[in-house]
């Protein structure tokens, strides 16, 4: 490692709206280093790389290269000042084949071709088309046309995602040794055991600010993970204790051996009646996967789904909803109907439910609706349309419809993300009620408080596998963090 | 030499399809030959021409629904001009205002951020004024070289020449740039805007350049309509939908990225050659249209099962 600096921002802020993504975030990568950046769920990470990138303009702030600052409105000025780098979603076009991809770039074929072989691709026809060649050769080759470009700077985002295991050694030593000769690299990623391998330094962003350079070293994770978590808002108490003994029952849905290529790879778990069942996760884990199968969205590759002792395979959407599982979505907008009235959007799930062609009940509907209205507090006119009330109180309608409908495993996507803190606290008694209503709940979050605050239990899935599973009560934040992290909890706890 | 047949799959299919219909035509119309061939080629003119622009734009990932009124542009523009000037300068002025409408559409598209679909429906109005006021009525006279040059087959023994003329000018102006780095911006952008911005592909200017393409192309439309009828019409004919069915029978995706310009005009030929057989059968006009949409369908419909099957192999 030298001493010249490469790359150099500092000062980056970015607002979007009213939301602060980044504050004061800065990242300066010498030659011959390899910088992790870390940060839990929205620190701001992504906005910071594309910021670094030149995909997005900073607010305020500025990003130096070889101390020059670069004036980036486009990813292709970066990479032509020397920074190259590789997205979680492979930037090649997929109706292209190899080479058109490389000529789109001005890439040296021999030198790509090259770095094709080192990291392990033998097999590869310059004729493919992107499209039909698999994620993990894509990722490679995406990694090889950076490299090719000869960049002083690489930007490697989640870049062993995906990969099968001897692909991730092949990239760690590579990136390590273009590293060794001159090269500054910026590492992100969730893999505490690749962090500790590859990188040199790790720079830490919680809440759009940049809190902590760490030197990579052993023990690091315990410093990273404290870094990462930091003081947060309390959002309540917990009311409810549930006697995990209650569950003894027969489990509602039962899952086992559930993979879904590429990402999942094994997962297992019961979910009983009256449990909320935490999940959780960092980005991109494959609990995205999960709610996708579990919603019928589309089939598994393997493995069981038992919902009440029966083997359930899912082909629709509706076989999921027939057989009682309902998803929340993470995001809203894909579960309402933006242009319809309240009422309608709480209505919803029942009127579709109707066997007949019959007219719709209105004074049935509007008890029930209003029902479920006075229950949320939900502070509007029923008529009005979904769109003008506040993220929060959209937030309360896709979960309240359910309230007033009646269900029985409810899947809750990460239902608090961008919520404000009146709001989520109105939302865990929510999803304690409809438990103790007898429904199953799973919750993922990705605010790892909200754990002991709503659920029973919690499963963390790292990288496609279930790793630990917890009990609310020992869910404290950091014990979830590291599990999270994938570093066994149960050193750490005990 | 397999992977060329293998990308080129739909093509070849459609060339196997105009052979099959080629000699259905002769079997039903024994006579049916050289002048058969001429006459298709002919009307299949002005189809042919936007046909190939509406390609380049649907490859890019836009749609253009203003081609047939900037063929009506065009075809005023140039049988009044030839009426007053020179052919060959009336004839590049027509070109460069087929360029200059189709830059039009490109930037107001990529600047205002309207969508590509919107401002071409309100542009397609806008060009249909513009005929209106440089020629009311039907009228203006283009050159005669420019009527002699689509007629008979004597540049190439056997084919005729309005088949020559337009593997010309479509390859005149699509050939160069779809070998540069150019036209793999704009299979670039058609296929993954995201991943070609990351790549360095400047999107916008790729897109106008795509838009005033198809607006060359449809002013060459509009030039072969002055040839052949002699004069110039205002008011479009429905170049329109059938340049869509032509291109999506042709083996370019709706959404972009993928096809040729050569699939969408042998598809052209299909539709010319499958109304002269149905006429030739003697059906109801009206049966026709019926008809052709059905084969439109099925066609596409097989094909994409066909090669469906054939990447899973």
């Amino acid at each position: 490692m030298s001493d010249t600096v490469l790359l150099d921002a500092y000062g980056i802020a970015k607002s979007f709206g009213a939301v602060h993504a980044l504050t004061n975030a800065r990242l300066r990568v010498r030659a011959g280093e390899v910088v992790a950046l870390m940060g839990a769920n929205g620190a701001g990470k992504s906005t910071f790389i594309k910021i670094i990138t030149g995909a997005l303009k900073p607010g305020s702030g500025q990003v130096l290269i070889r101390g020059e600052e670069v004036r980036v409105g486009n990813p292709a000025q970066a990479r032509k000042s020397g920074l190259v780098p590789v997205y979680q979603e492979p930037s090649l076009i997929p109706d292209l084949d190899v080479t058109d991809n490389l000529r789109l770039g001005d890439t040296p074929k021999e030198s790509f071709m090259k770095w094709v072989e080192e990291l392990g691709i033998t097999d590869l026809n310059m004729s493919d088309t992107i499209g039909e060649l698999p994620l993990a050769t894509l990722r490679i080759l995406d990694l090889a046309r950076a490299l090719a470009s000869e960049p002083d700077v690489l930007l490697l985002d989640e870049m062993t995602a995906a990969l099968p295991a001897d692909l991730v050694e092949r990239v760690l030593k590579v990136v390590r040794q273009q590293a060794n000769e001159g090269m500054g690299v910026i590492y992100v990623s969730h893999r505490f055991n690749e962090i500790l391998e590859l990188c040199d330094t790790a720079s830490v962003l919680r809440d759009g600010e940049t809190v902590g350079d760490l030197t990579i070293e052993a023990g690091v994770e315990e410093r990273a993970v404290e870094l990462m978590l930091g003081q947060k808002i309390e959002l309540g108490e917990r009311k409810i204790t549930t006697d995990l003994r209650a569950h003894s029952g027969n489990p509602r849905v039962k899952v086992r051996n559930l993979a879904i290529a590429p990402k999942v790879t094994g997962i297992d778990f019961d979910l009983y009646p009256g449990e909320v069942l935490g999940v959780v996760a960092l980005e991109g884990q494959g609990q995205d996967e999960l709610f996708d199968i579990l919603a019928g969205f589309y089939p598994a590759t393997s493995g069981l789904i038992e919902v009440n002792g029966k083997s359930m395979s899912f082909k629709h959407p509706a076989d999921a909803i027939a057989a009682g599982l309902t998803l929340v979505p993470g995001n809203r907008a894909d579960a309402l109907l933006a242009q319809r009235s309240v009422r309608e959007n709480i209505a919803l799930p029942f009127s579709v439910r109707l066997p007949t062609w019959g007219a719709l009940k209105l004074r049935h509907e509007r008890e029930r609706v209003q029902f479920a209205i006075d229950k949320l507090q939900i502070d509007t006119r029923a008529e009005g349309e979904v769109q003008r009330l506040s993220g929060g109180n959209q937030q309360k309608v896709t979960i309240g419809r359910w309230l007033a409908t009646g269900v029985e495993t409810l899947l809750l996507f990460d239902p608090t993300r961008g919520i404000d803190v009146r709001t989520k606290r109105q939302i865990y008694p929510l999803v304690r009620e409809l438990a103790a209503k007898g429904a199953s709940v799973l919750f993922y979050t990705s605010e790892l408080d909200e754990v002991s605050l709503a659920c029973d239990r919690a499963i963390v899935i790292f990288n496609g596998q279930i790793v630990d599973v917890i009990d609310a009560k020992d869910a404290d934040e950091q014990t979830l963090m590291r599990a999270a992290y994938g570093l066994t909890s149960r050193e750490g706890v005990a | 030499m397999s992977d060329v047949i293998r990308k080129n799959a739909w093509v070849a299919g459609l060339v196997a399809l105009l052979a099959v219909l080629l000699v259905v035509t002769k079997l039903i119309q024994p006579t049916f030959g050289v002048s058969g061939l001429e006459s298709i080629a002919r009307a299949a003119l002005p189809f042919a021409f936007a046909t190939a622009g509406m390609a380049v734009v649907v490859i890019v990932g836009g749609i253009d629904l203003s081609v047939a009124s900037m063929m009506a542009v065009c075809a005023v523009a140039a049988a009044v001009l030839m009426e007053r000037m020179a052919g060959v300068p009336a004839l590049l002025i027509v070109l460069a205002l087929g360029l200059v409408m189709g830059f039009l559409n490109g930037a107001l598209i990529v600047l205002t951020r309207v969508p590509d679909i919107v401002v071409t429906l309100a542009m397609l109005f806008v060009w249909e004024g513009v005929a209106l006021l440089i020629l009311e009525t039907p009228g203006g006279a283009a050159s005669d070289w420019l009527e002699q040059s689509i007629r008979g087959s004597f540049l190439v023994p056997g084919i005729p020449n309005a088949l020559v003329v337009t593997i010309i000018c479509v390859a005149v102006v699509w050939l160069p740039i779809r070998r540069s780095k150019l036209g793999l911006s704009i299979y670039a952008t058609g296929s993954d805007e995201l991943a070609a911005f990351r790549s360095g592909v400047a999107i916008g200017p790729t897109k106008i350049l795509a838009y005033s393409l198809c607006g060359v192309l449809c002013a060459f439309g509009g030039l072969s309509l002055a040839a052949l009828t002699g004069i110039g019409e205002p008011v479009p004919g429905p170049y329109l939908l059938a340049s869509v069915a032509a291109v999506v029978l042709g083996g370019v995706v709706l959404g972009g990225g993928r096809g040729s310009l050569l699939g969408p005009l042998i598809a052209v030929y299909i539709l010319r050659i499958i109304r002269t057989i149905l006429t030739l059968l003697a059906f109801d006009p009206n049966v026709t249209t019926i008809i052709e949409g059905v084969i439109m369908v099925g066609v596409v419909m097989l094909g994409t099962a066909a090669m469906m099957r054939g990447a899973q192999q």
